[in-house]
C-alpha cells in the first residue's frame, strides 16, 4: 500500500501545477455547496424565526355557518361557540397543553388614564393565551385563574399603549377605563410579532363576557399540543371537532362548518417549501462538483497519455491491469478527496465565521439567521468525493489498462 | 526453451491484411545465446514481440520454457512477462523521476516483494553490472552505457529464463557497444541463461551462439 502511494506520489509530483489546477476546481465545488446548504439553512432558521410570534404547535378553531343539511336542519345554519366547548376542550381531550378562547369586542375602543386617551384594539381571553400569542410579560403578571374566576376588572396592557397613556408613570395598579368602565393595571406586556400587537390590551373572557353581553358565548377557540407529531395532531384535531359537530349537531364532514387555522399546516407548508430549495440547493451544488469531476477526468485522460510509454514498460515488466487501473484510479481518488476535503474544511469554516459574524453584531437580519452545515451534510459530502474521485478516475484507468505495450514502446 | 511450430501473424489495420510472419518454426535451447537479424520490414520485431508475450499470434504454437503461450489473458499474460522474461530495449525505457536502484527493483514491485528487500536485492544486480556507485543516480545523469546497465540489472532481477533484447547496442557507440555485448556474454556464461537478441549489426550477431536471419516473414538461414 504505501508502495502503491509512492507509485502515486511521483505522478502527482511530476505535474504539480496541472495537479493543483484540477484539485482547485473539485475543492470549489465542495467548497460551493457547502456555502449554499449554509445559506440554506440560514434562511430556513430566519423563516422559524418568523413564526416566532406564534406557537408553532397551535390550532385556532372559529365556528362558520354549516353548508349540509344534518338531523333536519337546513344547511346555511350559524354556529355559536359557548364556553362548554371551551370546558371540553380544556378537561376532556388528551394530549392537548394550552387551551383558550377569545371574545371579541368588536370594534376599537376608547382607553383612558387620566386626561389622556387613545384608541386600542382589546381583547378576551383565557389565562393560557399567553402561551398561544408567545406574550411577553414585562411588568407585574399576566391573567390568572383568579381573574378568570371571579371576573375580576382587570387588564394587561401592551407597551405601546403604556407608552401612550402613562407617559412614564408606574401603570401598576392605575385604573384605566374601557368604555366608562375602570380596570386595574395588573401587567404589561411585549410581544414579537410587531407593533400592532403591543397596541393592545388583554381582559380576562370571563369579565367581557360579563360586561358586554356576551353571555357564555365565544367566537374563537384555539389550543397547542405540546410537541404532537403531525399524525397526533390530526388525531386530536379530529377529536375535538367531532365533539364540536356532536354539541352543536352538525355534519363532521362538514368543510365549511369549521374554519381552522392549522399552524402546524402552515409551517409544514414552508418549511416543505425550504426542502424543495435545499433539493434545489443541492442540485446546483452536486453541479458545480460535477464540473470539477469533469476536470479530473480531463486531466487524467491527458496524464494517462502523457504516461503510455511508462505505463508500456510497467506492463512488459509484469505490470497486471488491474495494478495499472488501481494506481490510476487511486490517483484520481487522493487528488478529489484530498482538494475536497480542504473545500469542505474551508466551507464549514467560512460558515461559522458567518455565523460568528452574525452573533457579534447582535441584530440578526429576520430572514437569515445562524446558518449552519451539520454533520450528516459533511459526512453526505465525503462520501460524493471518494464517489465522484472513482467516476472521474474511471475512464481514463480503463483507457490504461487497455494501453497495448508494443504501441507504447514504439520507437518514437 | 523456446519452440514455434508455424507460427504465423497478419495484420488487418490496413486496407489488405499484411501477413507478417509466414509461419515461422524455430528452437532455442537452454542457455543459447542465439541473434535475430533481418531487414526492416523481414518480421523480426513482431517476432520479438510475440516472444516477449507483448502481442498475440494467429495460428501455429509458441511453448516457452514448457508452457504453450496462446490466448493468454492480459492478467496471466503480465504474471508470465514477469515470471519467464527480462527485456532489454534500445531506448533504455527507465522511468525517468526513479533512481536507477527503485527502476532496477521495478519487476519485484510487481511480483509484491517488499519494498527493503527490493532495493537490497537491486543493489546486488547494480553491482553485478557494474554501476552500484550509481544506484541513486535518475536515468538523466545516466550516460548511455550506464542506463542500459541499469536496464540489464532490471531484466535480471526476477530472475528470467530468457532475455530478450532488442537492438541493444543501437543507441550505443561501438565502445560502449561491445561493453554491453562483453556483459550478455558473460551473463549467458554464469547464469546459464537463454538470450535472444535482435540486432542489425553483424559485429553483434557475430559474438553469439547462433544467427537466426528472417526475410519477408521466413527464416532465412539458421546458422
Amino acid at each position: 500500500m504505501i508502495d502503491l502511494l509512492q507509485e502515486i506520489g511521483y505522478g502527482i509530483r511530476k505535474n504539480k501545477l496541472r495537479t493543483f489546477l484540477t484539485a482547485f476546481s473539485v475543492g470549489w465545488g465542495i467548497f460551493i455547496l457547502i456555502i449554499l446548504l449554509g445559506a440554506g439553512s440560514g434562511l430556513l432558521n430566519g423563516i422559524i424565526y418568523q413564526f416566532r410570534d406564534g406557537a408553532i404547535n397551535s390550532i385556532w378553531i372559529r365556528p362558520q355557518r354549516t353548508s349540509l343539511a344534518y338531523g333536519g336542519m337546513q344547511p346555511g345554519r350559524q354556529l355559536r361557540f359557548t364556553n362548554e366547548d371551551y370546558d371540553y376542550v380544556k378537561n376532556n381531550v388528551k394530549g392537548v397543553e394550552h387551551v383558550t378562547a377569545r371574545f371579541y369586542l368588536w370594534g376599537e375602543f376608547t382607553i383612558r388614564y387620566k386626561q389622556n386617551y387613545s384608541a386600542f384594539d382589546v381583547r378576551s381571553c383565557h389565562p393560557d393565551h399567553r402561551y398561544l400569542e408567545k406574550t411577553l410579560i414585562t411588568k407585574g403578571r399576566f391573567l390568572n385563574d383568579k381573574d378568570q374566576l371571579e371576573k375580576r376588572k382587570v387588564a394587561v396592557i401592551g407597551t405601546k399603549v403604556e407608552e401612550i397613556l402613562f407617559k412614564g408613570v408606574e401603570p401598576l395598579d392605575k385604573y384605566i377605563t374601557i368604555n366608562n368602565i375602570q380596570y386595574k393595571v395588573v401587567g404589561v406586556f411585549d410581544d414579537e410579532g410587531g407593533e400592532q400587537e403591543v397596541r393592545q390590551l388583554y381582559i380576562p373572557i370571563s369579565t367581557a363576557q360579563m360586561a358586554y353581553n356576551g353571555g357564555n358565548r365565544i367566537h374563537h377557540l384555539m389550543y397547542t399540543v405540546g410537541d404532537a407529531s403531525p399524525k397526533e395532531n390530526d388525531a386530536i384535531l379530529n377529536e375535538v371537532k367531532k365533539n364540536i359537530a356532536e354539541r352543536h349537531r352538525f355534519d363532521p364532514n362538514d368543510p365549511r362548518a369549521l374554519s381552522i387555522w392549522n399552524n402546524i399546516e402552515d409551517f409544514k407548508r414552508i418549511t416543505g417549501v425550504f426542502d424543495a430549495i435545499g433539493i434545489f440547493l443541492w442540485v446546483v451544488g452536486l453541479g458545480t462538483i460535477v464540473a470539477g469531476i469533469v476536470g479530473v477526468s480531463n486531466i487524467m485522460l491527458i496524464s494517462v497519455k502523457e504516461r503510455t510509454r511508462e505505463i508500456g514498460i510497467r506492463k512488459a515488466l509484469g505490470a497486471t491491469p488491474s495494478s495499472i487501473v488501481s494506481l490510476i484510479l487511486l490517483e484520481s481518488i487522493i487528488i478529489t478527496a484530498g482538494a475536497g476535503y480542504l473545500g469542505l474544511l474551508s466551507g464549514i469554516g467560512l460558515v461559522e465565521l458567518i455565523q460568528w459574524g452574525l452573533a457579534q453584531a447582535g441584530e440578526q437580519p429576520e430572514f437569515f439567521r445562524n446558518p449552519q452545515v451539520n454533520i450528516s451534510t459533511a459526512l453526505y459530502a465525503l462520501l460524493i468525493l471518494v464517489f465522484s474521485g472513482t467516476l472521474a478516475g474511471f475512464f481514463p484507468a480503463r483507457r490504461a489498462a487497455q494501453i497495448v505495450p508494443i504501441e507504447a514502446l514504439k520507437e518514437e | 526453451m523456446i519452440t514455434l511450430k508455424q507460427v504465423q501473424k497478419s495484420y488487418f489495420n490496413t486496407a489488405t491484411p499484411l501477413q507478417v510472419l509466414k509461419g515461422i518454426d524455430m528452437h532455442v535451447a537452454e542457455g543459447e545465446f542465439v541473434s535475430i537479424m533481418g531487414s526492416s520490414g523481414s518480421g523480426k520485431s513482431t517476432l520479438l514481440n510475440i516472444l516477449g508475450i507483448l502481442d498475440d499470434y494467429d495460428s501455429g504454437s509458441y511453448e516457452l520454457a514448457g508452457t504453450l503461450v496462446k490466448n493468454l489473458s492480459q492478467t496471466t499474460a503480465a504474471r508470465y512477462r514477469n515470471r519467464f522474461l527480462g527485456f532489454v530495449f534500445q531506448s533504455f525505457n527507465l522511468l525517468p523521476f526513479k533512481t536507477a536502484q527503485e527502476n532496477v527493483a521495478l519487476p519485484l514491485y510487481y511480483q509484491k516483494v517488499s519494498r527493503s528487500k527490493r532495493n537490497q536485492i537491486a543493489l546486488e544486480y547494480l553491482d553485478k553490472v557494474g554501476i552500484r556507485d550509481w544506484a541513486h543516480h535518475l536515468p538523466a545523469e545516466l550516460s548511455g552505457g550506464q542506463k542500459q546497465r541499469v536496464a540489464i540489472a532490471r531484466a535480471l532481477i526476477s530472475k528470467p529464463r530468457v532475455v530478450l533484447a532488442d537492438e541493444p547496442t543501437g543507441a550505443l557507440d561501438s565502445v560502449t557497444s561491445q561493453e554491453v555485448i562483453n556483459l550478455f556474454r558473460q551473463i549467458n556464461r554464469d547464469e546459464k541463461l537463454t538470450m535472444l537478441v535482435v540486432t542489425h549489426e553483424n559485429e553483434v550477431a557475430a559474438q553469439t551462439d547462433r544467427i537466426i536471419r528472417l526475410k519477408d516473414g521466413q527464416i532465412l538461414l539458421n546458422e
